[in-house]
């Protein structure tokens, strides 16, 4: 179900997009309304559930070894009344679960889990996912490397090659 | 040896050139001094081009320019303005603005006529005119009015030799808009005078408050305008060098003679990126100009914040603050500011004498830096005193 926003609401949310640590004040003055519409427009905004949180994202491969990242794709046996909700609604609360989709194909839905190493998600994947009633089978794909995650390019970080000063 | 060119030998050396040199000897400076997009040209425009070099589209183009870029152009142009121009013989593919208003210039001008130029502007505006033979004649705008041009002024510039009247709005430097109105009247002093208007509307898409007004919609306006856009700004593109000129057929069959002998065509590679831009790039200048937006307001509030008075500009990405108060000239005051806080703006009066007092500050750049800025030139604002 979508939700009707006004240009306003539409403005703030790409203003916070892609910098959720912009404080009230920089908004206002960004969107050109006082502090308190911006308050009351992150309010409705969040109690609608537009926003759906604020994460931050932390390159932990930079302090620490870098998780090892893992699609696993199910085939999944549905249940009469439920479908897959009820097996998705079961793995989704593994803490090792980043994301749960039910998707078109072979198999029916695609688990991405993270672990520390190889052998943390191969044994989540033997012990907690396959063991499950329903699930009919599992095939593994570990992630060997990101290029793009959320709409972020992870990229070499570009130098601004732009003359100092031109008319 | 003989002399050079006495037109290039009479042309003042450019006011920027001196801070070029400056900054390549610093480090740690944040460029306010910049007049182009910091965003680069959307992926979809630059797979275009490079789809195209793939499959040895590698070419000269007709002198016109593509018939599908020219056609996507006048479609551009009436869908978002209104005004008809016929894409077989109407419309010039140009390699950038700077070469549509250089082709302009010589098509109208015979030697010593005078050309009315608005300033503050864009600093090749009065050379172009001299290249061609003709008279920059400044008419000062002044921020009192805003930096836009008054009609009820304008015919104490106006003599028998006048040939032309030069807009560009939104304005680079000063960031002016004009309302449909007083564009409308100055119009109305063109046609009443026999005069061309060349309106060079690069900044267009970049009118943050009201709609952009396009000159040649204007009543009386189409017959006697050059319209002269192109794709740096909006699309961010300007290493491409790719604009274009709509003008009643006889002044570009004019222009075509000057720019089939000197240019041939635009590079094919830029104009099929132009051509993708066109068609697909909308979403990514809706998506830029909202970032100009909101870095247009954050810093010219940061900019009153820290003492240094700034109207809010309508358009372009420039700010163009009043430094008087200060007690030093525009130039000492850059200099001072880029040798004391390493923020480099560029002296008003570089862009004509209109621009005394005041600085220009480029804010296409990341919002990081313009904090950064805003923070470095209120300290520097300070010891002042």
């Amino acid at each position: 179900m979508s939700v009707n926003i006004s240009d306003l609401e539409e403005h703030f949310l790409k203003s916070i997009e892609s910098n959720a640590r912009l404080t009230d004040d920089q908004l206002a003055t960004m969107l050109g309304c006082d502090v308190s519409t911006v308050v009351e427009t992150r309010g409705r905004l969040e109690s609608l559930g537009v926003i759906a949180g604020y994460r931050t994202r932390i390159k932990w491969e930079t302090v620490t070894s870098p998780p090892v990242e893992s699609f696993i794709d199910l085939a999944v046996q549905p249940e009469r009344g439920y479908g897959y909700d009820r097996i998705a609604d079961r793995i989704k609360q593994f803490p090792e679960v980043v994301s749960v989709h039910l998707v078109t194909g072979s198999q029916d839905l695609r688990v991405v889990v993270r672990g520390q190493t190889m052998q943390d998600v191969a044994s989540f994947v033997a012990e907690r996912l396959a063991t499950i009633d329903g699930v009919r089978g599992t095939a593994t794909r570990f992630v060997l490397k990101c290029y793009k995650q959320e709409g972020d390019a992870f990229a070499r970080p570009g130098n601004d090659e732009r003359l100092a000063v031109t008319p | 040896m003989k002399s050079l060119s006495t037109t290039v030998a009479n042309l003042p050396a450019s006011g920027i050139r001196k801070f070029f040199d400056l900054v390549a000897e610093m480090d740690d400076v944040i460029s306010l001094g910049v007049g182009e997009p910091d965003f680069v040209t959307p992926w979809r425009v630059r797979e275009a081009a490079i789809h195209s070099l793939e499959q040895g589209r590698t070419t000269y183009t007709s002198n016109y320019g593509l018939l599908e870029l020219r056609d996507a152009i006048t479609q551009l142009i009436s869908s978002r303005y209104g005004v008809q121009y016929n894409h077989r013989n109407e419309v010039l593919v140009t390699v950038g603005v700077s070469e549509g208003l250089d082709a302009a210039f010589r098509a109208i001008l015979n030697p010593g006529d005078e050309v009315l130029v608005p300033e503050p502007c864009y600093v090749s505006y009065a050379p172009c005119v001299m290249f061609a033979g003709g008279i920059p004649v400044p008419v000062p705008t002044s921020a009192a009015d805003g930096f836009k041009v008054r009609a009820d002024r304008l015919s104490a510039y106006i003599t028998p030799k006048t040939k032309a009247i030069l807009l560009s709005y939104p304005t680079n430097p000063t960031g002016a808009v004009m309302g449909r109105q007083e564009l409308q009247d100055v119009v109305d002093v063109a046609c009443a005078n026999d005069l061309y208007i060349l309106t060079d509307e690069i900044y267009d898409r970049l009118s943050y408050d009201a709609p952009h007004v396009c000159v040649a919609s204007l009543s009386g306006a189409r017959e006697r305008t050059i319209l002269l856009n192109g794709f740096s700004k909006a699309y961010a593109m300007t290493g491409w060098r790719i604009g274009y000129v709509c003008a009643p057929a006889p002044i570009v069959e004019a222009m075509m003679k000057i720019h089939q002998y000197t240019m041939l065509c635009a590079p094919i590679t830029s104009q099929i990126a132009a051509l993708e831009a066109i068609r697909n790039g909308e979403r990514d200048v809706a998506d830029m100009v909202d970032d100009y937006d909101r870095r247009r307001r954050m810093f010219v509030a940061g900019l009153n914040r820290v003492g240094v008075p700034c109207e809010l500009p309508g358009g372009a990405f420039y700010a163009f603050p009043n430094i008087e108060h200060t007690g030093l000239d525009a130039s000492t005051f850059a200099e001072r500011l880029l040798h004391q806080e390493r923020v480099l703006v560029v002296p008003g009066d570089v862009f004509g004498p209109g621009g005394t007092g005041h600085v220009r500050c480029c804010y296409a750049t990341a919002p990081k830096l313009l904090e950064e800025a805003i923070v470095r030139i209120g300290r520097f604002v300070e010891t002042l005193g």
